[in-house]
């Protein structure tokens, strides 16, 4: 059934489906990690229960989130063999390496220690279990240092050598290739895409208990905690924003005509198109809201500077201009969403009333899922906009594709649909589940001589016989005791 | 004569020794799970490996993208070879690496989740046994792509191969839990044991034996002079080991069976590198055909020799803090 369809497609999609539910998990888990890893520390340093009790809280949230992100990155790792094979072969000795590194540095770290992380905390001290806890949050940002070298240099190739067989060489410098010129502004604004991400979050649930109660301790402490996030580092993130803007401008002028939606050049001044719909065929933006010279004004700092357009580029070599242009627009819109409710709650701060503005807690509950829609919405503007290249103005998307025939990747396409849907569906529903209980006060461990299984685990639950314990709020202490369930009765 | 190429191929070996052993056992207690007892005894099985099953599959990746790194041909055409196996690996992998977290979450469906641990870890290690015997069988290629037709991949031989590899991990699982477990769990975990050690022992032999007549070179690099000398001790000490392996099942031995086992799995591996060298993909590509440029492997090499250690370190130090039976002594 899928003979009329282009393979190359169906394997872009596959690719474009995979790699964007792939990286859901790792936003939320990179920030993740490092804010168990300074709830821990505030912990060691002040010894306040509340912190604890929020590093358990979490630290359960964290368990199931990674455990997504590892089975759906290892799709990723497999993913370029199977359906871009033919540049898995020509790019391979360039960016192989430095995915190898990533396996080495990284996730060696974060899978070595998250066992001592997540069920060892009696079995090693707190000080070491702190140790555990760095190394992982430390590998989750050494890998997305890594993976976003690896994505940089396919945007903007530099330090390469072009063999006779076809493959593209490493030239004499290895930092060169690695810290390739999209790179710093790169990693920078994807990482903190990641704690902003993870900060909404945090504060939506902080959002959620404080409406249904302002005296919780808890909620208060992670709502103000997310909301100095939110304060402080939107407004870095939309500065980190505008100079990989410009840096794409200098590097990958196509694809910044397309998030602009200029199909013509402008040659004393470019307007800022706000709204509008892009028309390809009639390479016009219709029903455009625009600020005359603003383009030119953020871009070159010079209200008359002439732009370039995509009437300047060949037609075969113009990225999508509809989908660059919407995601880019979907990205900034929350940005300054999020900027708006992160002042809003300075504001509220300094009148003492953080956790009294019931329509802040609103606002930010319903911004939960922003910081999600904006780094997918980002990397859809960053790769459709690079297109029709996979390896920036050297290696065509259509040439990179493996020899496979429509029906197979349809049918396996099909296959990763259903089964995240379904798998990660699930989990996203036992996440919530957990976020919608309110973190208790000494969420301490069952006392001893409780008898029954115990995980090795420790903090994720067991099941024990003893109905006597029953306690489902007593979740996150270090073994938890729940009903018998009728499976056990058997 | 033993050169960078010749060393990187020894690295991928021994990833995907460490990476068959160490996450063999975790989806060989996968597939044994349907025989253990809801409740206690499963719960155990699951908490042995818990800790430290992500690092074992960490090894998975460093197969994967150690192959792209360094032999970036043979990853480009193995993985197109044998796609439909691959997908069906990576899905399996998906059930039942979640199935670690899900199982505790929901009690109401905890059947459903250990239900894919098992067809997960099944799926998965067929598919792995599948993709080695295709790739033994051969992978044909032209102008350094695959060439050959969607089924290739599916043949008795295949079948054999994958088959055993459940066969093996199954062992292996068991072999873990002879030595984790005590009580009722532990002597279960050692009928299995043995039920697997015969047909992994049964099967590795008719792998072999069907080695020696799928393609002529391989019958060659065993049987021809003076090449018998130097490979016979393999299947010897494969012999040996398995007689081993017997007596300590058969006798109170806690953890003698596991480590058995992984040498039993390590004689196994050598007789494939025997077999398969000196191609990475044969019959067409030979190991020098598929390499990175020198300034690709020595770069990585050099991440290898220093991160190396340290993981070996740093994975011993997770096991050893987790070690003991599990549940006898509590984890307070
Ligand atoms: C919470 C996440 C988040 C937020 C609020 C923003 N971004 Fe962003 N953006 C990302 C998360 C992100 C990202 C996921 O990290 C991307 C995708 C690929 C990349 O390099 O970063 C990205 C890409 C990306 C690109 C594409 C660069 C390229 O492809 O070469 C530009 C120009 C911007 N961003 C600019 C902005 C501006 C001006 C923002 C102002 C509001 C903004 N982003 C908010
Ligand atoms: C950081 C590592 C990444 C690498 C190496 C990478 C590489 C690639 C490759 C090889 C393609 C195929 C060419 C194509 O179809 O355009 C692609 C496409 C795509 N990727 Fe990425 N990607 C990375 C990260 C991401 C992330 C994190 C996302 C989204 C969350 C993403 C979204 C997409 C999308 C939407 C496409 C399809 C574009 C299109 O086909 O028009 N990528 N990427
Ligand atoms: C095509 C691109 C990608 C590939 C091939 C890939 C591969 C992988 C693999 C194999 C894992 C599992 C590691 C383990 O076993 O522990 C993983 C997890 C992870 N990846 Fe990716 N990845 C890609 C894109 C990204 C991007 C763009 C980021 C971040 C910027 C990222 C960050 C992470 C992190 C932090 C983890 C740890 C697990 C988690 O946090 O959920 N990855 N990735």
């Amino acid at each position: 059934m899928f003979d009329a369809l282009d393979p190359i497609i169906l394997a872009r999609i596959q690719f474009a489906f995979t790699v964007s539910f792939h990286f859901i998990f790792p936003a939320f888990s990179i920030g993740l990690a490092s804010y168990l890893a300074v709830l821990e520390g505030l912990w060691l340093k002040t010894g306040k229960t509340v912190y604890m009790d929020l590093f358990k809280y979490w630290l359960k949230i964290f368990a199931i989130a990674f455990a997504m992100g590892v089975v759906s990155g290892i799709v990723m790792s497999y993913q370029f063999g199977t359906n871009w094979s033919v540049f898995s072969d020509v790019a391979g000795p360039v960016i192989g390496p430095l995915m190898a590194y990533e396996v080495l540095t990284a996730f060696f770290l974060e899978a070595g220690f998250l066992g001592v992380m997540l069920f060892g905390m009696n079995r090693v001290g707190k000080k070491l279990h702190y140790v555990a806890t760095l190394m992982v949050a430390g590998g989750t940002f050494i890998s997305a240092f890594w993976i976003l070298s690896v994505n940089s240099w396919m945007q903007t190739p530099v330090g390469y050598e072009l063999a006779a067989n076809g493959q593209y060489l490493p030239g004499d410098s290895w930092l060169e290739i690695i810290f390739n010129p999209s790179f710093p502004y790169r990693l920078v604004h994807t990482v903190l895409g990641a704690y902003i991400t993870t900060a909404f979050v945090v504060g939506g649930v902080g959002a959620w208990h404080l409406l249904k109660d302002r005296t919780n301790k808890h909620a208060r402490k992670m709502f103000s905690m997310a909301m100095w996030m939110a304060a402080l580092v939107v407004p870095v993130q939309i500065f980190a924003g505008d100079m990989h803007g410009l840096n794409t401008l200098e590097h990958q002028p196509q694809k910044v005509m397309a998030m602009e939606g200029h199909y013509q050049s402008h040659p004393d001044g470019a307007p800022l198109i706000l709204f509008g719909i892009p028309d390809s065929e009639a390479r016009e933006v219709k029903y455009a809201v625009e600020i005359p010279k603003a383009s030119s004004l953020i871009l070159k700092h010079d209200l008359d500077a002439p732009m370039a357009g995509l009437d300047t580029i060949p037609l075969d070599e113009q990225p999508p201009v509809g989908i660059v242009f919407w995601s880019f627009r979907i990205m900034v819109g929350l940005g300054f969403a999020m900027l708006g409710v992160g002042l809003w709650s300075l504001f509220a701060r300094v009148r003492g009333k953080l956790y009294d503005w019931h329509w802040l807690h609103r606002a930010a509950l319903v911004l939960s899922p922003a910081g999600f829609v904006a780094v997918i919405a980002g990397w859809i503007t960053t790769e459709v906009g690079r297109q029709p290249y996979v390896i920036y103005n050297l290696l065509r998307t259509a040439d990179a594709a493996s020899p496979l025939d429509a029906p197979a990747v349809g049918a396996s396409l099909i296959a990763f649909v259903v089964v995240y849907f379904a798998v990660f569906g699930t989990g996203t529903w036992y996440i919530l589940r957990l976020m919608s209980k309110a973190p208790q006060a000494h969420e301490t461990g069952v006392k001893r001589g409780d008898t029954g299984p115990i995980r090795t685990a420790g903090i994720t639950p067991g099941p024990t016989q003893d109905p006597g314990n029953l306690s489902p709020d007593s979740l996150s202490s270090i073994r938890y005791v729940e009903p018998a369930s009728k499976e056990d009765e058997q | 004569m033993i050169d960078l190429t010749t060393i990187w191929a020894f690295i991928i070996a021994f990833a995907i020794f460490a990476y068959v052993v160490m996450d063999g056992f975790d989806l060989g207690i996968g597939i044994l799970f349907p025989t253990f007892d809801v409740g206690q005894e499963r719960d155990r099985a699951m908490n042995s490996i818990a800790p430290v099953w992500d690092g074992n599959e960490t090894w998975l990746v460093l197969g994967g993208g150690g192959l792209f790194a360094a032999f970036p041909l043979a990853y480009a055409v193995i993985l197109p070879a044998t796609y439909p196996l691959v997908i069906a690996m990576l899905l399996g992998l998906v059930f039942r690496g979640v199935a670690f977290e899900f199982r505790w979450r929901d009690p109401a469906h905890r059947r459903f989740w250990d239900a894919s641990f098992t067809a997960g870890s099944i799926v998965a290690a067929l598919a792995q046994g599948m993709t080695l015997g295709a790739l033994l069988q051969g992978i044909e290629v032209t102008d350094r792509a695959y060439s050959g037709s969607w089924f290739d991949w599916l043949t008795p031989y295949t079948l054999l191969t994958g088959v055993g590899t459940v066969a093996g991990y199954a062992l292996l699982g068991a072999t873990w839990l002879v030595w984790k477990l005590d009580g009722d769990g532990q002597a279960h975990a050692r009928k299995l044991g043995k039920i697997a050690a015969i047909a992994t022992i049964a099967l590795m032999g008719a792998v072999s034996l069907y080695n020696l007549v799928l393609r002529p070179e391989y019958a060659d690099h065993w049987l021809s002079t003076p090449a018998i000398y130097w490979v016979a001790p393999i299947p010897i000490a494969t012999l040996i080991v398995a007689g081993f392996l017997w007596h300590a099942l058969s006798c109170d031995r806690h953890s003698k069976p596991f480590w058995l086992a992984l040498a039993l799995f390590f004689f196994g591996l050598a007789g494939v590198g025997v077999t398969i060298w000196p191609f990475v993909v044969p019959p067409g590509l030979t190991i020098w055909d598929a390499a990175a440029p020198e300034r690709s492997q020595v770069f990585m090499l050099v991440g290898v020799a220093i991160t190396m250690p340290l993981i070996i370190g740093y994975t011993a130090w997770a096991y050893w803090v987790f070690r003991g039976k599990v549940g006898d002594e509590g984890y307070h």
